[in-house]
């Protein structure tokens, strides 16, 4: 704050190292504190296990079992800290495993098996990928279609865009249980009912953000293609469409991950045995908190991997339409 | 709109005959088709005139229930796949009392509390982390990570933590409300100029006062930002939770019910109470917002 320099002055002169340096070295930070915390918090949410555990292993401890279950995992943890802290990160189904524990599982169900094993964590993220990328094309396909719409006819602006904005109020995400129920007794069963609650969420950030940037022209620019006589069609290609890009981008970014969660949601309900939400419910019904835990790492990474490839797409784009920042 | 004033009474007109003619001539879909095409020519008239800002969109709503309960009836929908808006209207009216408890159960004491909490302490973890530029830098990133993550996923391992109770249901909206609140905030309170902050340097102001009447003001949009996407997330946080477990009341565990035992037209009058309380959170926040920012472009320029 208190700098001399003009913003950004350096920018040109500064080592790569330290830029990056620069960028990582808050979010690093910013993780190692969550991991610590998570360290922390483990001790006492598994207290009153690792304290059973240590008496099992034939320790003399001054409360009873019975005592224990009265006592809050805080004071159990102050009563005991040797036991909880000893038996805190080991065990087999901890309240709140220990971040160790879950990488091990992780590393253990991706790369220790083989990926077509139905033990395999990429086996079931695979299952549960293939309805994201159809719903999410569905929906953002119709996305960008509807807000052409929107943008060229002021009947749909008024009468569609508030029931578009009225849908994402509605949680759509409570009622998927109920569409995935009715198309199965229907006879639609597998990728197709995960893949519309998948586009039914993806569907509205790409509306609202094409809206925007195909409104983003100015006037000007506007003007300049009415004076060459362009038809709306050739407005539409050769001018919103370029420039609505960057929004394009910012939204369908949003609309992936939407799109995890719809298909992660849409594997609740008819107890799939495949695929991430199913790992979620099985390790649900028998107390795996650790297969959880796993199973919710693993959707935050497909998450965080589908988020980084639209962006991939959005550089190399944006830069070869000269549009990079 | 160039026509004169009869000419939508021709358009009309002609819609009725094509409507009769249809119902004699053609099958249920072509009928459904005109009555869309007819609607559809009204509301063009009606877009054109004044107050089609409320009139537009509430024709459009009428238009595809009307469409809706015609499908069902001329297609002879099965009531286990579609059931008319008429027969979720029975259902909602026979069944007040048990989807005022579950609304109750699951608005009121699930989503309302854990929204309370969760953007309490989203924004007071922003206006403590916004102070230092460090923290800042570090945790927007891994916020708006956080935010995209399907966090619904955590909600069997807080329903085990928290027990079946309304609680549990709480500590999942609390945990899906807090990164999107807090990156916003963040995010706000950082979207102050450097004249501006000169400014109430030059005036003396104390931190306390430079967060009261200059970040916290201009920080306000992006807040509200937040708090928007929060009430939706809350909603669907509470239902889903319910899925995991969750006493013998609640909208989630009267859906997943309701679907068990086939009897949709309560299913969908849950869904409606769902889709009301969402649009009444929704809209009460919108208000509050135009009442709190309205010096903003965004506000002012619908004016």
């Amino acid at each position: 704050m208190t700098d001399i320099t003009a913003p950004g002055a350096a920018i040109g002169r500064t080592p790569l190292l330290f830029r990056i340096a620069h960028a990582a070295g808050p979010i690093l930070a910013v993780v190692a504190g969550l991991i610590a915390f998570w360290y922390l918090a483990c001790i006492p949410m598994n207290a009153a296990q690792s304290a059973l555990e240590a008496e099992r292993a034939g320790a003399e401890l001054t409360t009873t079992a019975a005592d224990r279950r009265t006592m809050s995992g805080l004071a159990v943890a102050f009563e005991h800290p040797t036991e909880a802290v000893a038996h805190a990160f080991v065990q087999e189904r901890p309240r709140l495993p220990a971040p160790h524990q879950v990488m091990v599982e992780l590393w253990d169900t991706t790369v220790g098996q083989d990926p077509t094993s139905r033990r395999s964590l990429v086996f079931h993220a695979g299952i549960t990928l293939g309805p994201t990328l159809l719903g999410f094309a569905i929906g953002s396909g119709l996305g960008i279609l509807l807000a052409i719409g929107i943008v060229h006819s002021r009947v749909m602006d008024l009468s569609v865009m508030p029931w578009a904005i009225a849908s994402q109020t509605i949680p759509i995400l409570a009622i998927a249980p109920m569409i995935i129920v009715v198309l199965n007794s229907v006879g639609v069963q597998g990728l197709i009912p995960k893949a519309i609650i998948s586009a039914y969420l993806s569907f509205f950030p790409v509306t609202v953000g094409m809206v925007k940037g195909l409104r983003a022209p100015s006037q000007s620019d506007l003007d300049l293609m009415r004076t060459w006589n362009a038809s709306a069609l050739r407005t539409l290609v050769s001018l919103r469409l370029p420039s609505s890009l960057p929004y394009l981008f910012a939204s369908l970014k949003i609309a992936i991950a939407a799109a995890l969660v719809g298909a992660i949601i849409g594997e609740l309900p008819t107890g799939a045995v495949r695929g991430l939400g199913a790992r979620l419910l099985a390790g649900s019904y028998y107390g795996q908190t650790v297969q959880i835990w796993s199973a919710l790492f693993g959707a935050a990474i497909v998450a965080a991997g589908l988020v980084a490839l639209v962006t991939g797409i959005e550089r190399l784009t944006l830069r070869r339409m000269g549009l990079a920042r | 709109m160039t026509r004169t004033d009869r000419s939508w009474l021709v358009w009309i007109l002609l819609g009725a005959l094509l409507f009769a003619g249809a119902a004699l001539w053609l099958g249920p879909v072509a009928l459904a088709l005109v009555v869309w095409l007819a609607l559809w020519g009204l509301n063009t008239v009606v877009a054109g005139r004044g107050g089609a800002r409320f009139l537009a969109p509430v024709l459009f709503g009428v238009t595809l229930l009307i469409l809706w309960e015609l499908t069902v009836r001329l297609l002879e929908v099965p009531t286990v796949i579609l059931p008319a808006p008429s027969q979720i209207a029975q259902a909602f009216a026979a069944n007040t009392p048990t989807l005022w408890a579950d609304f109750v159960q699951t608005v009121l004491k699930g989503a309302l509390t854990g929204w309370l909490i969760g953007c309490a302490a989203g924004i007071a973890t922003a206006v403590l982390v916004a102070r230092s530029d460090f923290l800042r830098r570090g945790l927007l990133p891994v916020g708006n990570f956080m935010a995209a993550l399907p966090i619904v996923g955590t909600a069997p391992i807080l329903v085990m933590w928290f027990g079946f109770g309304w609680e549990s249901k709480a500590a999942v909206v609390v945990v899906m409300v807090f990164f999107p609140v807090l990156v916003n905030t963040v995010a706000g309170l950082a979207d102050t100029q450097a004249m501006q902050r000169d400014l109430m340097r030059t005036y003396g102001a104390s931190p306390v006062q430079t967060l009261r009447y200059l970040a916290l003001p201009s920080a306000l949009p992006f807040v509200f930002n937040g708090l928007k996407i929060a009430t939706t997330l809350a909603l669907i946080g509470a239902i889903v939770a319910e899925f995991f477990g969750s006493p013998t009341v609640g909208m989630g565990f009267r859906i997943s019910t309701e679907v068990g035992r086939l009897n949709l037209p309560m299913v969908w009058a849950s869904i409606t109470v769902a889709a009301l309380a969402g649009s009444l959170s929704y809209g009460l926040i919108a208000l509050l917002e135009a009442r709190l920012t309205f010096w903003h472009p965004s506000q002012r320029a619908r004016r």
